[in-house]
C-alpha cells in the first residue's frame, strides 16, 4: 500500500533518522535536488547506513538517484542497492532508453550482489515534456518498472508556464500519465502539493488527483501525509460494498449461479477486482467491514 | 590505503557529527567532544574505531564534534571522512 | 500621607526596616526582560545588607547578577518555583552552602500564606502605578499582562514597595494589584527589556515529530470522553504544546464544541480560541506574548487571576481543580510515569516545577507530550533524575512512537484503544528507543544536597545532587 511518499533530504540526519514516524507509507529518500554537489558522497553514505540500521516500522524506502546525465547516478546504485530499498526513483526519465540505460546498470549491479534480477524495481520520475509525451513507453520499457511518477515543478519550467495551485497547467500531463500508467498496468503516483501551510489546498489537489484515477501523492512536508493518506484511503462506505460483493459472488457459486447482481446491478468482473483491491488495503490497514453482511 | 590529506564531513547541527581526519603516523589518535559524553562517550570511541579498522585505516589524527548522532550517522560520517582522505 | 512615593529605591529599602538574615521577594512577570530583581540586590548589597533569603516565583538567566550575591553571601537561601539554566548550572556546581527550595506554583502562594515562607521585604515590579500603589500589568511601555504570581507577596509580605517605570496620576482605573498592601512607590527609568518580557508572537513548531505528537495529543483529547461542551484546557508554550492547541482548536471548531475555559501561562493561540468560541473565558496568570498581553487588557473575558486562585493547594479552591486537561512537557520520564522537569541530561539544574505539578494533581487528563528521544538521549527511564511531578498524577504520555497510558487509568486506555490509538506500553517505548539510540550509561553525581523538591503541599517529594567534574 502506497498512498503517501514521503521526501526526506539525503543529507540531514535529524529528518533522516525520525523520517519512520512521520505517517507516510513510502520514504523517498533525496540524494538529487536535496543534496549540493559536494555532499553526494556524504548523503549516499548516510542514506546507505541509515537504511542499513534504522528500522522504517514498515515503511517502504525509495531512494531519489542522481539523473543518467551525471556522474553520481551509478555510484548512487552501487552504494543504495547493496541495502535492496523498495524502488529507485530515476529522475528526469525523457524516454525508453533512459529507463533500459538504468535498468542495464542495475541489473549489472544486481548480479554482482547476488540478487534475483529485479529485486530493486523502478520508478521513473517524470519532470519533462518529452517524457509526459513518452509515458507509455517509459512505464512500458522493462518488467523493472513498478510505477510512473509526475514531478510537476521541473516540468511547469519545461513547459514555459507558471506552477499554480490549482494545476491547470499539468491537467494534460496528470491525465495523460495515468492512463499511460495503466495501459502498462503500472501505479502512478502524483506530485506534491508546495504550499506547505495550506491545509485545505492539500486536500482538494490530492482528492483531484486521486479521482483522475493516481495511486497515490508524494510530499515534501509531513503536513500533508494525513492528509494524502485519508484522501487515498477506502472510505468505510467502499470497504463495506467491497465485502457486500465478495459475499454476493460467493453466494452465487455456492447455488451455482452465474449472473450476479447486487442492488440490481450486474456485478462484473472490473467490480469484483476493485472489491478485491479495497478489501487487500483495508487489510492493510488494518480496517474491517462495519457491519457484517450474511 | 592510509589517510594522505586533510579531510572532513557532516555537520554542527543536532543529531549529526562532524568528523576530520588527517594523516597521522603514531596510531590512532582520536579525540571526542560530545554532548552526550556521559551516557555514549566510550560506546562513540569504540564505534570509530571499529569503522576506521574496518577501512583499513590504522594510521590517522582523528577528531569528532558529536551533536547527539546515532551509531549510523556516526558511521556514515566517518566514512566519508575516510574516503575523503584517501582521495576517493 | 499625601502620597507613598519615595525618591529612590535605596530610600524605599532603608524605610522598609530591612536587615541581614531576612527574605525579600519577586516576580517573574517581566521573564527575561526584568531589571528590578537586579537593581534591588545590587542596592542592597551596596547598603552592606548580607544573609537574605531571596523568594522569587522564579529565576531567569538575565539574573544572573545573583550568582555574585550568592558568592559574596549577600544572599544565602533560594526560594523559587523555576530557574533558567545559567543560575541552574552555577546552583548545580555547588555555589550555595544551603540547598535552593523548589516550589510549585501553587505551593509557593501557599507557604506564603499559611505563614511557612514569611517575606519581609516584597519588591513588586509594575507596568503601571499610581502614587498610592494601586498596580498594573496591561499598561505601559513594560507591559507584562497579568500580574497573577504577585498577589500573594503583595497581600503577605510586611512591607510592600512598588516599582515602576510608568507613573500615573491617582486613581489607577482597572488596578490589579490595590493600594491597601502598598508601603512605598518607586520610579525608575525602566523595568525591564520588553524584548525580553513578552515575545512577539509565539510560534508553534515546524518540527515534523512535534507535530505529530501534536497531532496525536490532539486525537487523546478527542478520544478522553472530556472534550465536548464546557470543557476546559491548559497547555503550556512550547512548540509541540501549541501545535497540539492548534489541532484541538480546529476539531473544537469543526465539531462545534464551546468549551468553559483556558488557563495558565496565557500565549496567542488560547486567545484565538478564545475569540473563534472555543472557551467562553481565559483565566490568566502569566501571558506569554504581545497578544494575550493586548487580550487581557482589552477583552473582559479574558481574566486575570493570583497565583493562589490558579493553583494554591491550601486554597478554598483553585482553578487547576476544575480543568479537564492540561498538556505538559518533560526531560525524562521514568516506567513509573513520574516526571522530570527540574535537570538536563547531565544532571544540571535548568528548570522547575512552575505549574506542572498543581495541574497534573487538579486535571482530569494529565498528558506529557515529549519525543522518544532528544538527539540521542531517550525520554523514558527507569527512574528520573529527579522526581518534579509524581507518576500517580500523570496519566499519559504522547510520544511519535505512542501513546502509553498510566496503568491505573484503564478507562482511559480502552478508550484510546477502541479509537485506534497507537497504545503502548511505556516500557516498550523505553526499549524502542534504546534500540535506536542505544541503552545510556548512568550520569554521575556529586553526594551533596543543592536543592530540595517541595511538593505542592509542602512535603519534601525529591532531592537534586550537585553535579561533579565540568
Amino acid at each position: 500500500m502506497r498512498r503517501s511518499m514521503l521526501f526526506i533530504p539525503g543529507n540531514t540526519p535529524n529528518l533522516l533518522i525520525n523520517g519512520a514516524y512521520l505517517g507516510a507509507d513510502a520514504l523517498i529518500f533525496d540524494l538529487e535536488d536535496a543534496v549540493s554537489p559536494d555532499e553526494k558522497d556524504s548523503a549516499r553514505n548516510l542514506v546507505r547506513n541509515t537504511l542499513k540500521y534504522m528500522d522504517l516500522r514498515g515503511c517502504e524506502a525509495i531512494v531519489r538517484i542522481n539523473s543518467i546525465d551525471t556522474d553520481y547516478w551509478k555510484k548512487d546504485l552501487d552504494q543504495i542497492m547493496t541495502q535492496k530499498p523498495d524502488l529507485i526513483m530515476l529522475p528526469k526519465t525523457g524516454c525508453a532508453r533512459d529507463v533500459l540505460t538504468a535498468d542495464a546498470y542495475m541489473t549489472q549491479v544486481e548480479q554482482r550482489l547476488g540478487y534475483e534480477p529485479n529485486t530493486v524495481r523502478l520508478m521513473p520520475l517524470i519532470e519533462t515534456a518529452l517524457g509526459v509525451e513518452n509515458a507509455f513507453e517509459i512505464a512500458s520499457a522493462s518488467k523493472r518498472v513498478a510505477a510512473i511518477f509526475l514531478g510537476a515543478e521541473d516540468l511547469t519550467a519545461d513547459l514555459r508556464c507558471k506552477r499554480t495551485k490549482g494545476g491547470a497547467e499539468i491537467c494534460y500531463a496528470r491525465s495523460r500519465m495515468v492512463v499511460a500508467a495503466r495501459a502498462a498496468d503500472v501505479d502512478v503516483y502524483d506530485t506534491p502539493f508546495t504550499d506547505v501551510n495550506d491545509d485545505e489546498g492539500i486536500r482538494v489537489d490530492a482528492e483531484y488527483a486521486k479521482s483522475l484515477g493516481f495511486t497515490g501523492k508524494a510530499s515534501i512536508s509531513p503536513r500533508h501525509v494525513g492528509v494524502i493518506n485519508e484522501v487515498f484511503s477506502p472510505s468505510q462506505k467502499d470497504i463495506d460494498y467491497a465485502y457486500e460483493v465478495m459475499d454476493a459472488i460467493r453466494l452465487a457459486h455456492e447455488q451455482g449461479r452465474g449472473a450476479i447482481a447486487l442492488h440490481g446491478k450486474m456485478i462484473d468482473a472490473p467490480i469484483v477486482a476493485r472489491a478485491q483491491q479495497t478489501i487487500a488495503m483495508a487489510e492493510e490497514m488494518g480496517v474491517g467491514k462495519a457491519v457484517q453482511h450474511e | 590505503m592510509e589517510i594522505i590529506k586533510k579531510a572532513s564531513a557532516g555537520t554542527l547541527e543536532s543529531s549529526d557529527v562532524y568528523v576530520e581526519i588527517e594523516p597521522g603516523s603514531r596510531g590512532i589518535q582520536l579525540t571526542l567532544d560530545s554532548v552526550v559524553e556521559q551516557q555514549f562517550g566510550q560506546s562513540i570511541r569504540a564505534l570509530v574505531q571499529e569503522v576506521l579498522a574496518e577501512l583499513g585505516v590504522t594510521d590517522a589524527n582523528i577528531s569528532i564534534a558529536d551533536r547527539g548522532a546515532l551509531d549510523c550517522v556516526i558511521r556514515a560520517r566517518v566514512e566519508t571522512a575516510v574516503m575523503r582522505g584517501k582521495g576517493e | 500621607m499625601n502620597n507613598k512615593v519615595v525618591s529612590s529605591l535605596r530610600e524605599a529599602i532603608e524605610l522598609s526596616g530591612l536587615k541581614s538574615g531576612m527574605t525579600v521577594s519577586f516576580h517573574h512577570h517581566l521573564r527575561n526582560g526584568d531589571f528590578v530583581l537586579n537593581m534591588v540586590m545590587a542596592e542592597i548589597a551596596q547598603m552592606g545588607i548580607r544573609d537574605l533569603t531571596v523568594n522569587a516565583s522564579s529565576l531567569f538567566d538575565i539574573h544572573a547578577p545573583l550568582l555574585q550575591h550568592i558568592e559574596n553571601h549577600v544572599v544565602t537561601r533560594l526560594q523559587t518555583d523555576y530557574m533558567s539554566g545559567t543560575i541552574g548550572k552555577a546552583i548545580s556546581r555547588g555555589i550555595m552552602d544551603n540547598p535552593v527550595e523548589f516550589r510549585t506554583h501553587g505551593g509557593r502562594p501557599s507557604d506564603i500564606e499559611l505563614g511557612r515562607t514569611p517575606i519581609d521585604v516584597a519588591f513588586i515590579a509594575a507596568p503601571a502605578a499610581d502614587d498610592m500603589g494601586n498596580c498594573s500589568g496591561k499598561y505601559g511601555k513594560s507591559a507584562c499582562g497579568s500580574l497573577g504570581y504577585a498577589y500573594p507577596d503583595a497581600a503577605n509580605a510586611k512591607k510592600v514597595v512598588v516599582i515602576t517605570d510608568n507613573l500615573v496620576p491617582y486613581p489607577l482605573p482597572d488596578w490589579s494589584i490595590p493600594e491597601t498592601y502598598v508601603d512605598y512607590v518607586v520610579t525608575v527609568d525602566a523595568i525591564g527589556d520588553p524584548n525580553g518580557i513578552v515575545s512577539g508572537t509565539t510560534k508553534i513548531t515546524r518540527d515534523p515529530v512535534g507535530l505529530v505528537m501534536a497531532d496525536l495529543a490532539a486525537q487523546v483529547i478527542r478520544h478522553s470522553g472530556l472534550l465536548k461542551d464546557g470543557f476546559s484546557f491548559q497547555t503550556g508554550a512550547g512548540g509541540a504544546s501549541l501545535a497540539a492547541a492548534k489541532y484541538l482548536k480546529d476539531i473544537m471548531l469543526r465539531e462545534n464544541i464551546h468549551g468553559s475555559f483556558g488557563c495558565g501561562g496565557i500565549t496567542g493561540y488560547m486567545v484565538d480560541m478564545l475569540n473563534e468560541g472555543c472557551f467562553e473565558s481565559l483565566m490568566d496568570v502569566q501571558c506569554f506574548d504581545l497578544k494575550a498581553v493586548e487580550s487581557i487588557r482589552t477583552n473582559p473575558r479574558h481574566q486575570e487571576i493570583s497565583a493562589s486562585h490558579y493553583a494554591s493547594p491550601s486554597a478554598r479552591s483553585a482553578v487547576v481543580n476544575s480543568l479537564d486537561v492540561v498538556i505538559l512537557g518533560a526531560t525524562e520520564v521514568d516506567t513509573d510515569f513520574n516526571v522530570n522537569v527540574h535537570t538536563d541530561s547531565n544532571g544540571y539544574i535548568m528548570g522547575g516545577s512552575g505549574g506542572h505539578s498543581d495541574t497534573a494533581a487538579g486535571a482530569k487528563l494529565s498528558m506529557i507530550i515529549a519525543p522518544m528521544y532528544r538527539a540521542r538521549l531517550p525520554i523514558v527511564t527507569d527512574r528520573v533524575n529527579c522526581i518534579s511531578t509524581p507518576g500517580r498524577d500523570i496519566d499519559v504520555l504522547v510520544t511519535q512512537g505512542g501513546i502509553a497510558v498510566n496503568p491505573k487509568n484503564t478507562e482511559l486506555r480502552q478508550r484510546l484503544t477502541d479509537a485506534g490509538l497507537p497504545v503502548v506500553d511505556i516500557h516498550q517505548l523505553k526499549e524502542t528507543a534504546e534500540r535506536i539510540t542505544g541503552t545510556p550509561c548512568r550520569i554521575a553525581h556529586s553526594d551533596r544536597v543543592v536543592a530540595n523538591v517541595i511538593y505542592r503541599d509542602g512535603t519534601l517529594l525529591d532531592t537534586i545532587h550537585g553535579v561533579s567534574g565540568k
